[in-house]
Formats: C-alpha cells, sequence, structure tokens
C-alpha cells in the first residue's frame, strides 16, 4: 500500500511561503511526477512528504494515517536523492544492507534481501566495492537498490538522473519504469525534464512557484493544457504562443498551436515568414521561422529532410483543430 | 597550459626548503647536541658542534635529580585527558553548528575564536582564585579543564570545517534509512569525519602537551607536567645548559615521535580543513 494524501499543506521559511495552500493525493501504485522550472517548490514538496522539512501548517496522510508528526524512517518511504547520497566508507553491500541493520532485522533476513536486490539491479558484481570505485549510472544503482531493501510503501526520487550523462539517463530511465511495474509501488519522481515527466509518468504534477497548476496524465497535460504555463511548459520544443490580433480571430487573447501541428509551405499558407536557424535531429526538423505576427520566432516540426534553408520564405498553416485558446488570465477556454 | 618546471628550478626549490627546514630545526639539534656535552662544553667559545667528548652524564643527573616518569605521566594524562574530554563537547558542538545551523552560528564561531586572541595573562588571577577556592591548584582535573576549555575553541572550529565538507544529504539518507541522532553520529558523520578527528585529536594532545603558561603557573608538585620538569632546570642559581638541555630532550622526545609518525595528519590538520 501506498497513498499519499496532502491537505492543505503549507511551507515557509521565515516569513515566505515557498508552498501555498496545497491539496494532493497519490495513489496507490501510481508513478507520480512532480515537474516545474528551477525554484518551483517541487524538491520541497518531496521534502515535505518524506519528512525531512517539518510543514508549516496542513496534514499530510501516507495510507490513511497521519503522518505529519513522523520522523522520516516510520514514514515507511525510501528516498533516492540527486547525488546519491551513499555512505563512501561502506561497502556496495554494507550500503544496501543499512537500513535493514537500523530496522534491527536478523542478518539471514538481511543477506537474503541485500541478495535480491542486488540481483535485481545487476549488481553482483561489485558488491564489495566502494561507492568511490563506482560510475555514476552503478552508484545511482546502489542508491536504488539501498531503497528498495526496505520494501517501502512509496519510493521518492529527487531528480536522481540529472548527474548522469545524457545516453545513460535515458537507459536508468528505462531501468527505473521497469523497476516500477516489477514492484507495482507508489513512485514520487521530482525532475525539471518534462521529457523526463512525459515518458515516465502515470500522473504528472506540474508545479509553479509552489502552486500546482495542473494536475492529469502525460497525454492530458498535452491536449488539455489547463493554462498557458502548462501549454509552454509541457512539450517539446515549446508550444508556439501567439498574442495580439491574430488571436483576437480566435476569440482569445492567446492562441497556441504545438509546432507539430503546423503545415508548412513554399507556395501557401495563412501566415508568411522567414526561415531562420534550422535544428537538424535526423528523424525531424525544427526551423524558426521569423516574421510570424505575435510570436517571433515560431517554430515548426517537420520531416527529416526539408528543402528550406536560412533565407528561404515559409508559408504556414495551423491545424485548428489542435489550437488551444487562452483569456487574458491565461486560462484555457473550452 | 601547465607551468613548466625546470630541472633546476626544482633542484633550486628543494635547497631552499631544506635550509628553511634546517634553519627552523637547528635550535632543536643544538638542543639534543648540548645534551650530550659537559656543562663547559655546552658554553664552550667557539662552539663546538660534533667535536666533543660525547657523555650520557647530564642523562644520567636528570633522572637521578628528578623523577622524569612522574612528570610525563602527568603531560600524558593532561594532553590526553584534555583531547578527550575536549573531543567529546566539541562533536556534538560542530555537528549542531555545521547541519544545522541557526541565524548565529557564525558569530558564535567568531567569538569563540576571539577568546583566543586575549592574553592568558588577562585571566590568570581570576582563574588563580577560583582553583584556590575549588581546591584545584596543583590537581590534574582542575588542569585539564583548563587545557580543553584553552583548547576547545580550536577543536570546535577544526572540526566544524571538517563537517562542513561531509554533504548534508547523506545524513538525511541516513535518516530516512532509519538512523537515530545517535546512529548517524557514530555509524555515518564519525567514521566519514575520523581523518579530520584524528587530526585534532593530534594536533591538540600537542598543543596541550606543550602548553606553558597555565602548567607552570596552576601547578607546583603533583600535577606538574614536562614543561615545568624543563622549568625546573632553568634556575636563576646557576646555567646548567647541558642539563637544561638533556631535560628538554627528554621532555620533547614523545611528541617529536609523534608527530614524525602523524605527519600526514598534522598537515592536513594544520591546514585547518582547507584541502580536500
Amino acid at each position: 500500500m501506498g497513498q499519499i494524501e496532502l491537505k492543505q499543506v503549507t511551507k515557509s521559511f521565515g516569513d515566505v511561503q515557498v508552498i501555498p495552500p496545497l491539496d494532493l493525493t497519490i495513489e496507490d501504485g501510481e508513478f507520480t511526477v512532480f515537474v516545474g522550472p528551477s525554484g518551483c517548490g517541487k524538491s520541497t514538496l518531496l521534502r515535505l512528504i518524506a519528512g525531512l522539512e517539518d510543514i508549516t501548517t496542513g496534514h499530510i496522510a501516507i495510507d490513511g494515517t497521519d503522518a505529519t508528526g513522523l520522523v522520516p524512517a516510520k514514514r515507511g518511504l525510501a528516498m533516492v536523492f540527486q547525488s546519491y547520497a551513499l555512505y563512501p566508507h561502506m561497502s556496495v553491500r554494507k550500503n544496501i544492507a543499512f537500513p535493514l541493520r537500523m530496522a534491527k532485522m536478523d542478518k539471514a533476513e538481511i543477506d537474503k534481501r541485500v541478495a535480491a536486490a542486488a540481483e535485481v539491479l545487476n549488481l553482483g558484481d561489485y558488491i564489495d566495492r566502494r561507492p568511490g570505485q563506482l560510475s555514476g549510472g552503478q552508484r545511482q544503482r546502489v542508491a536504488i537498490g539501498r531503497a528498495i531493501v526496505r520494501e517501502p510503501a512509496a519510493f521518492l526520487f529527487d531528480e536522481p538522473l540529472s548527474n548522469l550523462d545524457a545516453a545513460l539517463r535515458v537507459g536508468m530511465r528505462m531501468e527505473i519504469m521497469e523497476l516500477h511495474k516489477k514492484l507495482d509501488t507508489t513512485m514520487i519522481y521530482v525532475t525539471h525534464d518534462q521529457v523526463e515527466a512525459m515518458t515516465m509518468a502515470d500522473k504528472i504534477v506540474v508545479l509553479q512557484a509552489g502552486n500546482i497548476e495542473q494536475v492529469g496524465s502525460p497525454l492530458e497535460l498535452y491536449q488539455h493544457p489547463r493554462n498557458k504555463f502548462v501549454a509552454g511548459f509541457i512539450g517539446s520544443p515549446r508550444m508556439n504562443l501567439i498574442e495580439g490580433p491574430e488571436a483576437a480571430k480566435h476569440d482569445a487573447t492567446t492562441i497556441g498551436i504545438r509546432p507539430e501541428h503546423t503545415r508548412l509551405s513554399t507556395t501557401e499558407g495563412t501566415w508568411q515568414g522567414t526561415v531562420g536557424v534550422a535544428e537538424h535531429l535526423g528523424s525531424d526538423t525544427f526551423l524558426h521561422i521569423h516574421g510570424i505576427p505575435g510570436c517571433d520566432p515560431f517554430t515548426v516540426r517537420t520531416g527529416g529532410e526539408v528543402a528550406l534553408s536560412h533565407g528561404d520564405t515559409a508559408f504556414l498553416t495551423p491545424d485548428p483543430d489542435k489550437m488551444h485558446r487562452f483569456d487574458a488570465q491565461g486560462l484555457r477556454i473550452a | 597550459m601547465a607551468r613548466a618546471v625546470t630541472t633546476r628550478r626544482k633542484t633550486l626549490t628543494t635547497a631552499l626548503a631544506w635550509v628553511v627546514g634546517l634553519v627552523i630545526f637547528f635550535p632543536i639539534l643544538w638542543t639534543i647536541l648540548t645534551s650530550f656535552k659537559t656543562e663547559a662544553q655546552a658554553v664552550a667559545n667557539p662552539p663546538l658542534f660534533l667535536n666533543f667528548d660525547w657523555t650520557l652524564e647530564n642523562y644520567a643527573v636528570v633522572q637521578e635529580r628528578s623523577n622524569y616518569m612522574r612528570f610525563l605521566w602527568n603531560s600524558v594524562i593532561l594532553a590526553g585527558g584534555s583531547t578527550i574530554l575536549g573531543i567529546l563537547v566539541a562533536v556534538p558542538a560542530a555537528w549542531s553548528m555545521a547541519f544545522v545551523p541557526s541565524r548565529r552560528t557564525k558569530d558564535i564561531l567568531l567569538w569563540m575564536l576571539s577568546t583566543k586572541m586575549l592574553p592568558a595573562v588577562g585571566v590568570l588571577y581570576p582563574i588563580y582564585l577560583l582553583f584556590i577556592r575549588f581546591g584545584l591548584l596543583d590537581s590534574r582535573a582542575g588542569l585539564v579543564m583548563v587545557l580543553m576549555l584553552i583548547n576547545l575553541p580550536i577543536i570546535v572550529w577544526m572540526l566544524y570545517t571538517y563537517f562542513r565538507e561531509i554533504p548534508g544529504e547523506i545524513l538525511e539518507a541516513a535518516r530516512m534509512d532509519g538512523a537515530t541522532l545517535r546512529e548517524e553520529l557514530l555509524y555515518i558523520l564519525t567514521p566519514m569525519a575520523i581523518p579530520g578527528i584524528a587530526s585534532t585529536v593530534l594536533l591538540n594532545f600537542i598543543l596541550a602537551w606543550n602548553e606553558a603558561f597555565w602548567t607552570l603557573n596552576l601547578t607546583a608538585v603533583d600535577a606538574a607536567p614536562l614543561t615545568a620538569f624543563i622549568a625546573s632546570y632553568s634556575s636563576p642559581e646557576g646555567l646548567f645548559f647541558a642539563k637544561l638541555s638533556a631535560a628538554s630532550t627528554m621532555a620533547i622526545a614523545p611528541i617529536l615521535i609523534l608527530g614524525w609518525f602523524s605527519q600526514k595528519q598534522l598537515v592536513r590538520g594544520l591546514t585547518f580543513g582547507a584541502v580536500k
């Protein structure tokens, strides 16, 4: 079991309120990702759930039991830190066994569980090495191993992949998702990377300045962003937001068009512009078009091979069915 | 581009380092040499360097005249006791300053260090009176307390700088893993800080061993350590340089040997945690 419920939770550091009153329920077995720009309070929220920071007001319940005043160890949660936070003076085996040792578990059971975790995470070859002798990816696996042996109610991940290089990050992302399927335990994952959020999450919580902007599945957020912030944050490349007369034509203050929902032509279209920088990814090309009224530059996603180059004239036609409209407050118009 | 270091430059720097080292070490070397001379040779002019009749007579006289072992034992108790006591007080203090700092932590640290800038003689009188009042004069217990207190700012500062190098996330991980505060200090912080604690212990042991102001002023016979032993040979009634040198050599030998074997730790200690 691992249902986590936050009721009217706030957090202030001195006079500065970093988390305004917030309600959130994370269901048992769900993979929830907290995403948002740096300083949005996502890590603070995770630390409040972990018990590493005291909440200022409100309540936190884990599996229906009030955990507000409980110390971290009593909450039955395990955490994986950004810096891995392994104990450098202990071998991999001792690192993984540490939480079990603290729980005064008997030695036979500890050995059994450590062996099982090592098996799941392929740690067998370096079980007697110290963290200093391991690569970043291996260290991260040890940190996960230390978390899974406790069989916690939920796992908390605080930007666990941000210290890894790009290739390793993709690999570890898959491993964490596999682990989630295998263990079927609640996981809360904090990241500033919306691609990580989209690929991993069952549920995404988008945060800005401590406020929850929207909660939903990755596709819900992509297809129906509740406001301009979510619209701009979710999706890569970012959604094009157009203001002014072009938006007024659609009875909105702002209209949003995703780069992939725009047709590109060299002869005709709704808007005319000039090709700027082109980012060639092989499978796709992102073209930055200048001169589109109310949005400069306008990004278009197109096929891998494009005949257009810098300075050429391009015509754009947005897909009207996939256009997003926002009012003066930045909220979505249905 | 890395700075080019020529062989000539290297040789020169090495030679210079040796010269500086020898100049610093010379007084100690001279003391040791003098301890093997007769009193007449000790004051000979021009001074004799190695061409004298080597004798152990001074050591025999010193041993006969005073009980070296008693002074040595007192030095061990005072230096060891004050260091252990200091560490026991300083570890929790440094932990709280490094990991749960308050708005005033920096001020407290500076204030603690500022007490070291006060001339010791400024508080001699009140402390002397306190010692009389509590019957602590010439007692090991009283001196252990005083030595601990005068070195405490340095112990706390050193441990604080070492603890600051330990990432807070590791301690948080231990907390998540179910470690109590005691277990966190015992199984995580202390083992990680062992090199720092070791150099702190060493440095403070040496400071306490060499401390002369308080040990001379607050002891007479029972608690007198090796500093008092040396001082007893610099009497105004006559200049016994050879015997004084023998006594000094005997007093500094233990700490010199300890220092020699723990050079690496000491260098780290003296750089105050500045070098990782």
